[in-house]
């Protein structure tokens, strides 16, 4: 195998780096995105939704906890405030029970692939508006904005999360071009990309890859189990995600992200998307 | 006459045709069996109240496609098995961790996963240790240079020159089996699918056939079919993402960077089928939640022929390169020996010229109508571990193009029943990296009193192991991506 071949094979395989973000990225037909929640379609008041979810992720407005209330019910009650049908998508695996369950469709799931957040209360949906990632502040983006290099830890993470945080680095989305990469040691990094429910096993390990870090640092949870523990909630062997003692920059909803949300996100962060 | 239990891959029986031999005849018949060349494929316990535990061992026979399971009633201790066979040594380990039971004898009793350990306490356990004034030890992870899963390597070195390889995990213990107990419930498909993340249709496929034994349902042949494609897209698209990762690990960038991308085409075929690249979803009790029409074998037919052309072009050239020969050829070689001692299951006990296969060996009746043959290679490196995969890739792309034009209309969900009680089901699927496990256990109640899962992880980690033995520790990597083991699968 002489270079010639090598290069007339590299000829064959072409350019391969996808157009993302100046064109719209490519999904799958079936991609289940960011759900939308529409408390005043909800009519029947069932409670399935939160019945066939596994992970405790739709809250149910008192009324439909208590249905003897029902009947003092107004629209209002549906639409507004805390007391609202509400799902919370830092949970959600996107399993698409309680889509299917509903026959008012109250809960759907569209093809939206952006979902990162930049607080844990912009992740709890109710109603049509969502408030996407916010870049980091100015003194920030002045030390990250060109250059942030990260330190991936899977803490408990099933290898779908870091699968798909790896396909970041081929040469489809190519990481590189805007700037991010992963570092290999803590001491080289600007922060943490963390996986997983955080299990009890690892978070010494955390903290002190937490601490080797210089400061100006940032955190960043990809995944359900990440951002609060996923199906791993409430289990005794994990810390039902990052504890509180790191405070979380952004938030990568999914299970796994498709790589295109986890890319969508840490642009957002960058402040290199505008929409 | 006492007697163990005869089943095929994923068939029930009740719990009362084993009737459980003396401790010392049950030790006798599975030194026996182990030693005659069938293979150990699940050990474990249950506790029957205080002290008294009943073992349950799950043994294979590979040539008839039998499986047979023995049981005996213990109280406190047993009889370890380790030092006449090696197999049983992580699985009497994990009885031990698990139940407290003593396996008498044991040569190296520690944890496995340490269930309950301090924060201080965890990753610390009594290593081998190689002493001499020219001897040193290098301590890597839990947290490694890459994007990759926790774990502890413990290596003794003289020089460059590795002695020894002990490793510690449990990082990624997330307490998956006692969690399933009681059920089947909404969360426990999910637990499944999140058990090793990367074998999603590989557990699913598990946990559904031990289910659907269980109930006594026979889901159609278009199912059956879909999941068979499924399960050998999830494998095209691990083993080319490890062909690449070899390549790049000894800097041969051209079929690093092309498989890297090759790969993704493969998690996106499955994505063509249920929306999820990982298969998230598609594999459910009754059958497969996601039907395939015309348009998506059509679709995927086309994926398949131009990430086909792709890979003749990318993969070949690596193993051509006499460069990368040099590098992955007599690199952490194991013999054949040391690998059916070991117990070694998929493409790292095929590389060492063992055939055996799920596929082949316990395909469940009636067979597809697309005939099956074994991949394998004989030197037990790097490269036969590569190669092995090679193989594979070439006949799961052929066995994956014949399935999905020659699918059955037979539906592709069936109704499920619930579990019959004081059942028992072995189920077993040949996931990406081997011989998947899966043994359940029903309560009176009917539902899961118990239920073990044995990830082909579970047995050839010791592989790495002893590959690395006489290795130069600079190769460890490399040597470590031709395994490329799950960690949580391990940790559970
Ligand atoms: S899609 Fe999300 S919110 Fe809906 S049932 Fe599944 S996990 Fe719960």
């Amino acid at each position: 195998m002489g270079l010639i071949d090598i290069l007339l094979a590299r000829a064959k395989q072409g350019h391969r780096t996808i157009g993302y973000p100046k064109n719209p990225p490519v999904l799958p037909e079936l991609f289940q995105g960011r759900p939308i929640v529409r408390p005043e379609l909800c009519r029947s008041g069932c409670g399935k939704c939160a019945d066939v979810c596994p992970t405790g992720a739709i809250t149910l407005p008192t009324h439909i906890k208590n249905p003897e209330l029902l009947l003092f019910a107004t629209s209002d009650d549906a639409g507004g405030g805390d007391d609202t049908l509400s799902l919370d998508v830092g949970r959600c695996i996107f399993c698409g029970e309680c889509e299917k369950v509903c026959g008012d469709k109250a809960i759907e799931f569209t093809k939206e692939h952006r979902m990162a957040a930049s607080s844990r209360e912009a992740l709890k949906l109710s109603g049509e508006t969502y408030e996407m990632a916010k870049a980091l502040d100015k003194k920030a983006l002045k030390v990250f904005g060109r250059s942030l290099k990260l330190r991936q830890v899977s803490a408990g993470g099933c290898n779908a999360c870091e699968a798909d945080i790896n396909v970041l680095n081929t040469v489809v989305f190519d990481l590189g071009r805007f700037g991010i990469q992963f570092a290999a040691s803590p001491r080289h990094a600007d922060g943490l990309l963390i996986t997983g429910p955080v299990t009890k096993n690892m978070e010494l390990a955390l903290r002190k890859t937490w601490d080797a870090v210089p400061e100006p640092k940032i955190v960043i949870a990809v995944g359900a189990c990440a951002i609060n523990g996923g199906l791993y909630a409430g289990h005794a062997e994990t810390r039902s995600g990052i504890p509180s003692w790191l405070k979380v920059d952004l938030y990568i909803p999914g299970c796994p992200p498709h790589p295109i949300t986890i890319l969508d996100g840490l642009l957002r962060l960058l402040g290199k998307l505008d929409e | 006459m006492r007697s163990r239990l005869t089943l095929r891959n994923a068939e029930a029986a009740p719990l009362k045709a084993i009737e459980p031999f003396s401790a010392a005849i049950f030790a006798e018949r599975l030194l026996r069996d182990l030693k005659g060349g069938y293979r150990l494929i699940s050990y474990f316990a249950q506790k029957t109240g205080g002290q008294n535990a009943r073992l349950y061992a799950v043994i294979a026979y590979d040539d008839d496609g039998l499986l047979r399971v023995a049981a005996t009633d213990v109280a406190g201790a047993f009889e370890s098995l380790t030092t006449d066979t090696p197999q049983a040594h992580l699985f009497e380990r994990e009885i031990f961790e698990q139940t407290g039971l003593v396996p008498k004898g044991h040569p190296w009793l520690k944890p496995v996963r340490f269930t309950g350990a301090s924060p201080e306490g965890m990753g610390v356990m009594k290593f081998h240790r190689v002493e001499g004034a020219a001897v040193h030890e290098v301590a890597v992870g839990p947290v490694h240079a890459g994007i990759i899963e926790p774990g502890h390597f413990r290596f003794q070195c003289e020089g460059e020159t590795v002695l020894h390889l002990d490793t510690a995990l449990g990082y990624q213990h997330r307490g998956v089996e006692r969690s399933l107990k009681g059920g089947p419930d909404k969360r426990s498909i999910h637990y499944i699918e999140t058990l090793a993340g990367d074998t999603t249709i590989g557990h699913a496929t598990a946990w559904c056939q031990a289910l659907e034994s269980l109930a006594g349902v026979d889901i159609s042949f278009r199912a059956r079919g879909i999941r068979e494609i499924a399960l050998e897209l999830e494998r095209l698209a691990n083993h080319v993402g490890d062909i690449g990762a070899l390549a790049g690990d000894i800097g041969f960038l051209p079929t690093a960077a092309w498989c890297g991308r090759l790969r993704g085409d493969f998690l996106n075929m499955t994505a063509v089928i249920c929306g999820n690249r990982f298969g998230r979803g598609l594999v459910r009790p009754g059958g497969v939640a996601f039907d395939l029409a015309k348009s998506q074998v059509a679709d995927i037919l086309n994926r398949l022929n131009e990430a086909h052309e792709g890979l003749d072009a990318a993969v070949p050239m690596l193993f051509d390169s006499p460069s990368v020969l040099s590098r992955f050829e007599e690199t952490g070689r194991l013999s054949i020996h040391h690998a059916v001692d070991l117990g070694l299951v998929g493409p790292a006990a095929r590389a060492c010229g063992i055939e055996h296969d799920v596929r082949k060996n316990f395909t469940r009746r009636p067979e597809p109508s697309t005939r099956f043959t074994i991949s394998t290679w004989s030197t037990g490196d790097v490269f036969a571990r590569g190669m092995v995969r090679w193989l594979e890739i070439q006949r799961s792309i052929a066995y994956v193009r014949d399935r999905i034009r020659g699918l059955p209309e037979d539906g592709s969900m069936r109704p499920m029943k619930p579990p019959r009680n004081a059942h028992v089901a072995v189920s077993l699927v040949e996931g990406w990296r081997g011989e998947i496990c899966h043994t359940a256990i029903t309560g009176a109640d009917g539902k899961l009193a118990l239920y073990k899962v044995v990830d082909p992880s579970f047995h050839n980690w010791m592989g790495l192991a002893v590959a690395m033995r006489g290795q130069q520790i600079s190769d460890f990597p490399l040597c470590n991506k031709s395994f490329n083991l799950s960690y949580c699968g391990h940790d559970l």
